[in-house]
């Protein structure tokens, strides 16, 4: 019974609470994606960067607090400064649209070129980081790290393996529940939300039912920014903020929208989750899991890992092909990519 | 008259310059990169013999030595190869102090020094890779090849009554050598390594790494990493998940900043460092710190590193690498007066007068082999958030 036990708390230690932190960072992430691609109607490539910038001034703020004294212990200060990363970015992506997209808007261009103008934004805006915070690694958490330690949970249970459970990956789980249930509630319920579904169902007719379609694309331009900075503030709390890491982290966010179909937002989500649990759980060793499930004398010698650590991009690049050939339009079908 | 005054005044200005010239050594190190936080303290360990040299005037006639910086990013060869290209081609220097990580010293040595004949002291590259590599007797290092740091932490773990230990390193030249050493005289002791696997530096997150090396399990984790880098991370992830608790740090891993990131839990890790109890590191302590920097990790093989350049020139009469390179031996070893640090001066009149100088230096400098240091250790203890030292092997 303790073997079982063991077996349970060892993968909740190492696949089930990170997968769960970092499927809720790649959900947030994927909302935006796909509210861009829904509304606006194009792949947004600049949106690893868009958390990027978000996170930087959420990490500039963070520090000016700090040398204020300011705290929420045991919360990260990070969090009081998330409103103003949310406002840079949102002045950001505004600029962006009115110097960028409203040309090609206006022009009514096919969504390829828009694709590579936000190719071309990203750059603009992976320098703009680079330029303003640097390209190394920026340490901004700070309150209680731990809600749960592996030492002190050995000594509650006496079991032989523990359970670790940071701060920054509750807080995580709890921020994406809130916004999701937020982003559907607007979505559904608000008038600004449903003039959005109808603009993304059917531009023309919105278009003649009065919508104002400039509106529109503001109150996406804000969600977007809204969503791209919670999710980069999420990770860098979680993890570390590296400009790099987060232009890397657009395969796993395309693919988590892509996978559960682009335009759809519970999709976005659920992709978020399949994506990051794919990712742990092909890369795990299962060696210690097995020696407490089997029998004795069945454990295994070798370490039954699938996959090198350092394959974690392939497969979300292996499940991303995957849906692409068998199910174009997502798992929970979106529209066609 | 005035011509005559003219005259003699040129032939004089001529004579001296026969004799004393300036000197320029590269002090090629990474600035930048995943040892950055060591560099400031390596290259103020170098520049202090430099100084110390040029203002004694004793060298070649009254020779003054300024030193040039160039960085090698530790981990970018093309870059290193490119910094020490400049520092030859068009800032002329004479001898390079550098690179500091196995890789990229490795790229500076081949791509440049091979082809300029320029001579090159490594305060820091240890793979013992660099122990075999064709080099036309221009490589040297002061500090120990990792074939050795193999056998020192093996005693060390042995000592300890660690069995079992599982071990990471970071993916290239010296994370490699250095873990292929320790994994083969671990092994040859009777330990056990479970499992020997890379990791990338600079990846935001190190659970999954941590998770193979858990499912291995073993007494503790070897990090032969860098501090501000991927073994940072390791060690963070290691602690967050609760799978070690116990670190062995190699010496890419030793430095003040990592006590400092990871905290209280570091308390009771261990590792090694190059180092010595002889009278030249308690010296070299002192006028670090009247210089105003600390005698940090390879700051004394740096100082060493540059010392020895300037007395094998002195020994060879000539600034030019292929003139002196076959001093550096000569004056590192027995037999001869023996020179601690602060006394280049007495150093390089010892051997203008003909005699003969076994220079110790600050980190016990004894060469061997294809020149390099036979290797001394510092064994560090981590107590009280703090590296302290354990003791000397």
């Amino acid at each position: 019974m303790d073997g079982i036990l063991n077996a349970l708390i060892l993968l909740s230690n190492f696949v089930i609470v990170p997968g769960m932190a970092y499927g809720s960072q790649l959900a947030i992430g994927a909302l935006g994606v796909t509210l861009v691609f829904g509304i606006l109607r194009f792949s947004n490539f600049a949106h690893g960067d868009t958390m990027a910038f978000g996170t930087m001034i959420t990490v500039l703020v963070t520090w000016a607090l700090q040398a204020w004294g300011v705290s929420i212990k045991p919360l990260p200060t990070a969090l009081l400064a998330l409103p103003f990363g949310i406002l840079g970015t949102v002045v950001l992506l505004l600029l962006t649209d009115r110097w960028v997209y409203r040309f090609y808007r206006r022009q009514k261009v096919a969504p390829v070129v828009f694709l590579i103008a936000s190719v071309g934004v990203m750059f603009v805006m992976n320098g703009l980081v680079r330029f303003i915070i640097g390209p190394d690694d920026q340490r901004f958490a700070d309150g209680d790290r731990f809600m749960m330690k592996a030492r002190e949970f050995k000594r509650m249970t006496g079991l032989s393996e523990g359970i670790a459970f940071k701060t920054s990956q509750g807080l995580t789980v709890l921020t994406a529940v809130i916004v999701v249930a937020a982003l559907f509630w607007f979505l559904n319920r608000t008038r600004a939300g449903k003039s959005m579904r109808a603009y993304s169902d059917n531009e023309d007719l919105a278009l003649l039912s009065g919508i104002n379609p400039e509106r529109v694309v503001l109150i996406t331009w804000t969600i977007t920014a809204a969503l791209a900075t919670i999710a980069g503030v999420l990770y860098g709390l979680d993890k570390s903020f590296k400009p790099f890491t987060y232009f890397q982290l657009l395969l796993p966010i395309f693919a988590s929208a892509i996978v559960g179909g682009l335009g759809n937002p519970l999709g976005a989500i659920a992709g978020g989750f399949i994506i990051a649990f794919s990712e742990v759980t092909v890369t795990y060793a299962y060696k210690k899991f097995l020696y407490y499930t089997l029998p004795t004398d069945w454990a295994p010698e070798g370490l039954t890992q699938l996959l090198s650590t350092d394959y974690k991009f392939a497969v979300s690049f292996v499940i991303l092909v995957l849906v692409l050939l068998l199910r174009p339009t997502g798992i929970f079908g979106g529209k066609a990519t | 008259m005035k011509k005559l005054l003219v005259a003699t005044a040129m032939a004089a200005l001529v004579s001296t310059a026969v004799n004393a010239e300036e000197i320029k050594l590269g002090v090629i190190l990474g600035y930048t990169g995943p040892i950055e936080s060591l560099t400031p303290d390596m290259a103020a360990g170098a520049e202090l013999a430099i100084k110390e040299v040029s203002n004694s005037g004793a060298l070649l006639g009254g020779s003054k030595v300024t030193p040039v910086r160039g960085d090698t990013t530790c981990t970018d060869s093309a870059a290193a190869t490119a910094a020490t290209e400049r520092l030859v081609t068009s800032d002329k220097i004479n001898a390079i102090v550098g690179g500091d990580c196995s890789g990229v010293t490795t790229a500076m040595l081949q791509n440049v020094a091979l082809a300029n004949g320029i001579v090159m002291v490594s305060p820091s590259a240890t793979s013992p890779a660099l122990s075999t590599i064709k080099d036309n007797g221009l490589f040297f290092r002061t500090a120990p090849s990792d074939a050795r740091q193999g056998q020192v932490l093996t005693a060390i773990l042995k000592d300890k009554g660690v069995k079992s230990a599982a071990l990471t390193y970071t993916n290239n030249d010296y994370g490699k050598g250095l873990a292929n050493s320790i994994k083969t005289n671990f092994e040859k002791a009777g330990g056990k390594i479970t499992i020997s696997a890379a990791h990338e530096d600079g990846k935001a997150d190190y659970t999954a790494e941590v998770g193979a090396l858990a499912a291995a399990g073993g007494d503790v984790l070897i990090v032969a990493g860098y501090l501000d880098q991927g073994g940072k991370g390791i060690i963070q992830a290691a602690l967050d998940t609760g799978a070690f608790e116990t670190f062995v740090l190699p010496d890419g891993m030793i430095g003040d900043s990592l006590p400092l990131a990871i905290g209280a839990d570091l308390n009771g890790s261990y590792g090694t460092v190059p180092g010595t109890d002889s009278p030249g590191a308690a010296k070299f302590g002192e006028m670090a710190k009247a210089a105003g920097f600390k005698a940090g990790p390879f700051s004394s093989e740096s100082y060493d590193a540059a010392a020895l350049i300037l007395l094998a020139m002195q020994a060879a009469k000539s600034s030019q690498s292929k003139m002196f390179k076959d001093k550096i031996l000569g004056v590192a070893n027995a037999p001869g007066t023996k020179i601690y640090p602060g006394e280049l001066a007495k150093g390089l009149k010892i051997i203008a007068g003909g005699g003969d100088v076994d220079y110790v230096g600050a980190s016990a400098v004894e060469l061997i082999g294809p020149g390099e240091s036979a290797g001394n250790y510092r064994e560090i203890l981590v107590s009280g958030g703090k590296n302290t030292t354990a003791r000397f092997r």
